[in-house]
């Protein structure tokens, strides 16, 4: 417990600052301005609270930045500055995580909620269907009525 | 059976909540483990004509204490390496991080020198090729030149009792 | 003196709940009279007490009185009085504190205005609010007390962080905080028809104003902070998918969804018992985003100082309440039967499917928040969930969402048909396309697919919103207020539609190094810097650019952006100059020196985003106008006559 402790204070006395720098580079082509643009974005600063380098002012954020800024201009891909940056840091830096068995339920499972939200609603629908077949009881009648008279619209 | 699901759901959700409390969300693991160590060539603290590489410590166990006169937690530790270079038959080198030459020769001065050797790591090039992301930080390195384990934070005395001297115990057995 | 007696009051103010928490509701169950009575009166002492406590740390605040650790940690001498003010809920302990004052405020302003509902029914509904106080007050009392005290005193406190003084971010925490206790009130109202085994339209009609009127806080809470971090942060961004903002934005989703379900509930009699289980979420969704905030499990930039101590009792207390209320569903819900019917096509589908699309939103950030969680826990390593997934996935579900927001509209309870349907949608449908191709052709730079899917969405559900008001028999000025709410808060989400759409494609962002009278362009726009000086004020020392901004030559503005160092933080801050504009914002944030007196500076075009903030007030408008329909207190009237 003490380590943690300790390791949470030594980790938040190096990324104390919140903000990020203003750096100046310079990019020959515009394709490079924004794939660095990109990457810095999708990039995690690891000693930060989750931050991504380019918001980061902490002195790995600036390191890591120039690092990708170099990366860039030499004309390295989107693909390659990924894995020069995992190979160092692992999947932790990206935050885009990659598509992989691990992380399978992350990128579909919103869609299997969606999918099956859907099934649970047409299984729903389909056993009111049956309910709408019996005769409705005279309280229900009324009922019925009165809601329906109470429509605005 | 359908409406306890939210029930059945919430209690998965209370373990994993009761687990993550137990987990520190900050500490990366480091992809390198099982990996070969990469290697650097750079100037010794001590001497700076000369280098230090990584290939020079093949064939040995040894660590890699990342550290920097201006690391906070680096103090705390220092004295448990002080103590583990004295007690047992172990190389330690230290890369120093994005230091000022002259106040990390002061600091050794006043706090002693438990490194076998010392690489200057200007500017923090060789840091982001092991993928330090903190300082202070400890590799293992076993006689093959692979990373076996890496310690992120201030090293404690029960983790040199706990961890690393087994480690090393055991990594010293092998044959290289 | 002071900070004990708020103590004690506190201490008061726990009794009195664990009172109010039990004594109604045993009362409810054996039928004893007195002790129903007794809810009120004690929920308004327990009212009291909490009142009572929070002026003394308030005054502790305003006195400095540093003996106070609490303050002496988030307060100083130099502290304007603003800030001392809200330097109270500035931290872990005094938020609670603020928590604690808006939850029995809620319960008592919910019996002052439910005399029409049965006694029993608000015997339980403040016996649950009751059984939550419990909960944060001895949350306060038994690890985050805010009046402990500090031997030997210091001279001086330690200072709110520099961030949090804005007054921006200074009322964002009450107006959130008023949004998760707002949906404690749906929570107790369904925990008390549970027990009742009772849920009529009475009670969705009691349910439906509390819970537009949370939803509106919550609104407004999370505008704000998206708000405050662009201007604040200093980096032009306006959602980060940070875990504390996805913590708000969980149970306003799920409200939303409890907002259009008991709208059915209400008129329709049906979805029951979903009903009370997206009143369980929402509420429980906010609890969980204390959790997630306060006990260190995820990392966050606004996290607070966090401490597992904390979170060991929070997760205690999430396992009472919502596990508690879950049991209590597993339980009853199979015996609230719905009653109403209707066949596949109608309003009550539509609704249905945009709950499920809602829901399934909700339960995507949550997946997104907890998954780095559940990676490290199974030890299969760390992973990072951040802005790139949430945005790609989100986009997906938000399509649906925005075509079932306009359908919704026109489709008739009970029954409909698909070729009415489809003739009523051709109009709305033509013109919408006409938009989305039509205008980015006339005015961008540049053609996108999402600038197409975008637009079309948001003039979709704008032109169908304000079709139905044209198209209604009646007038649309006899139409009821809560059929102006719904089309407001429609078209309040379609105009923040566009501010996303159109801020995402077509911003510019340059970081430039600019010496005085050098100027940089981003299309029509020049940027001159005309130069940085020195300024000091009350707490901070600030280096301050003046940079004028022009539009086609012709002068508009002096910006003056500010690198602020505040005297109790060696950290220096960005104070980004904006001048704000309906259709575009021009952000200029000042940077570092170069040397030769050249500086480096951010500059941002933004179109449009402030519509997304402006669309969030016009949801808020709709969300409190459909609150007031006099229909729930004519209903609540009646109801109290035949109760007679």
């Amino acid at each position: 417990m003490m380590k943690k402790w300790l390791g949470v204070i030594f980790l938040m006395l190096s990324s104390i600052q919140l903000q990020a720098a203003i750096e100046i580079y310079q990019f020959e082509q515009a394709e490079h301005e924004q794939l660095y643009k990109q990457m810095i974005d999708e990039l995690r600063c690891l000693v930060c609270q989750n931050q991504n380098l380019s918001a980061s002012n902490a002195a790995l954020a600036k390191d890591l930045r120039q690092q990708t800024y170099e990366m860039v201009t030499n004309g390295k891909s989107h693909a390659q500055i990924v894995d020069y940056m995992t190979q160092r840091y692992g999947d932790f830096v990206l935050y885009r995580p990659p598509v992989k068995s691990s992380t399978a339920l992350l990128w579909f499972g919103p869609f299997i909620l969606l999918f099956a939200g859907l099934m649970v609603l047409i299984i729903t629908l389909k056993n009111r269907k049956q309910i709408i077949d019996e005769p409705l009881s005279e309280q229900q009648k009324t009922q019925l009525k009165q809601l329906l008279d109470e429509d605005d619209k | 059976m359908k409406s306890s699901l939210p029930l059945v759901l919430f209690a998965l959700l209370v373990i994993l909540l009761g687990v993550g409390l137990t987990l520190d969300p900050r500490e990366v693991p480091s992809p390198f483990i099982g990996k070969p160590a990469p290697s650097f060539e750079l100037a010794k603290l001590y001497d700076s004509e000369n280098t230090i590489r990584t290939e020079d410590m093949k064939g040995k166990v040894w660590l890699l204490n990342v550290w920097a006169s201006w690391c906070v937690a680096c103090r705390s530790e220092h004295h448990v390496l002080n103590q583990l270079v004295k007690n047992h038959q172990i190389e330690i080198i230290g890369l120093n991080y994005k230091d000022d030459v002259n106040k990390a020769k002061q600091w050794l001065e006043e706090l002693g020198n438990p490194y076998a050797n010392i690489a200057v790591d200007q500017d923090g090039r060789t840091g982001i090729d092991w993928g330090v992301y903190g300082v202070p930080e400890t590799f293992i390195i076993d006689k093959h030149g692979i990373i076996r384990y890496k310690n992120i934070g201030p090293v404690e005395q029960k983790d040199i009792d706990n961890t690393i001297m087994p480690l090393i115990i055991q990594l010293q057995q092998e044959s290289s | 003196m002071i900070p004990e007696i708020g103590h004690v009051a506190l201490i008061i103010a726990f009794i009195l709940a664990v009172i109010q928490a039990l004594v109604p509701l045993v009362g409810a169950q054996i039928g004893k009279t007195r002790w129903v009575n007794m809810a009120t009166p004690v929920a308004r002492g327990h009212l009291f007490f909490i009142v009572l406590a929070y002026a003394c740390l308030s005054y502790s605040f305003l006195v400095n009185d540093f003996s106070v650790r609490y303050v002496a940690s988030t307060s100083n001498t130099a502290l304007p009085l603003l800030y001392k003010i809200s330097g109270v809920w500035g931290a872990h302990e005094g938020s609670l504190l603020l928590w604690a004052l808006l939850l029995s405020s809620w319960t008592v302003v919910v019996s002052i205005f439910s005399k029409g509902i049965p006694k029993i029914m608000l015997a339980r509904v403040i016996s649950v609010m009751g059984m939550v106080s419990v909960g944060f007050i001895s949350f306060m009392l038994f690890t985050s007390n805010p009046f402990v005290r500090l031997f030997p005193a210091p001279v001086d406190g330690r200072s709110l962080n520099p961030l949090l003084q804005d007054p921006g971010l200074a009322i964002h925490p009450p107006m959130l905080y008023m949004g998760y206790v707002g949906f404690s009130v749906a929570f107790a109202f369904s925990i008390a028809a549970m027990i009742d085994g009772k849920l009529d339209s009475a009670w969705a009609r009691w349910v439906r104003p509390w819970t537009n009127i949370a939803w509106v806080f919550m609104t407004l809470g999370i505008a704000l902070g998206s708000w405050w971090a662009y201007y604040e942060l200093g980096w032009g961004g306006w959602w980060f998918w940070d875990p504390v903002e996805n913590a708000s934005l969980m149970p306003w989703l799920v409200g939303t969804a409890l907002i259009h379900s008991l709208a059915v509930t209400e008129k329709r009699a049906a979805f029951k018992s979903w009903t009370v289980l997206l009143a369980i979420f929402a509420f429980s969704l906010s609890l969980l985003g204390t959790f997630l905030v306060r006990s260190g499990v995820l990392t966050s930039v606004h996290a607070f100082a966090t401490d597992p101590a904390r979170g060991v009792f929070i997760l205690v207390f999430l396992i009472i309440v919502v596990g508690g209320s879950l049991l209590l569903y597993a339980w009853r819900a199979p015996s609230l039967r719905s009653v109403g019917q209707f066949s596949i096509v109608s309003r009550e589908t539509g609704l249905l499917l945009n709950n499920v699309i809602l829901a399934t939103m909700a339960g995507t950030v949550l997946l997104g928040t907890l998954y780095p969680l559940v990676l490290d826990a199974l030890g299969v390593g760390k992973i990072s969930v951040g802005p790139p997934y949430f945005n790609q996935v989100m986009v997906w579900l938000a399509v649906p969402l925005y075509s079932l927001m306009g359908l919704g509209f026109f489709l008739r309870w009970k029954k409909d048909s698909v070729s009415r349907l489809s003739r009523k949608i051709v109009i709305p449908l033509s013109v919408s396309l006409v938009i989305a191709v039509l205008l980015p052709l006339l005015f961008a730079p540049e053609q996108s697919g999402l600038t197409f899917i975008g637009l079309i969405s948001a003039s979709w559900v704008a032109l169908t919103a304000l079709l139905w008001l044209l198209n209604s028999n009646t007038s649309p000025f006899k139409l009821p207020v809560s059929t102006w709410g719904a089309v407001i808060a429609h078209i309040g989400m379609a105009v923040t539609v566009t501010g996303i759409t159109l801020t995402s494609v077509y911003s510019h962002e340059k970081d430039v190094r600019l010496a005085p009278g050098e100027f940089y362009e981003i299309g029509d726009y020049q940027f001159k810097l005309i130069g940085v000086k020195e300024v000091r004020r009350d707490n901070y020392i600030a280096y301050q650019g003046i940079v004028e901004a022009s539009e086609a030559g012709q002068h508009l503005v002096f910006l003056h952006p500010e690198k602020r160092t505040y005297s109790q933080s060696s950290m220096p801050m960005t104070e980004a100059a904006i001048d704000a504009g309906l259709f575009r914002d021009l952000f200029v944030a000042l940077g570092e020196p170069l040397g030769d007196e050249s500086w480096s500076l951010r500059i941002y075009h933004k179109p449009f985003v402030r519509w997304i903030w402006l669309g969030a007030l016009i949801m808020a408008f709709g969300g409190l106008l459909a609150a007031m329909d006099k229909r729930y207190r004519r209903y609540t009237k009646t109801h109290a006559e035949v109760a007679k």
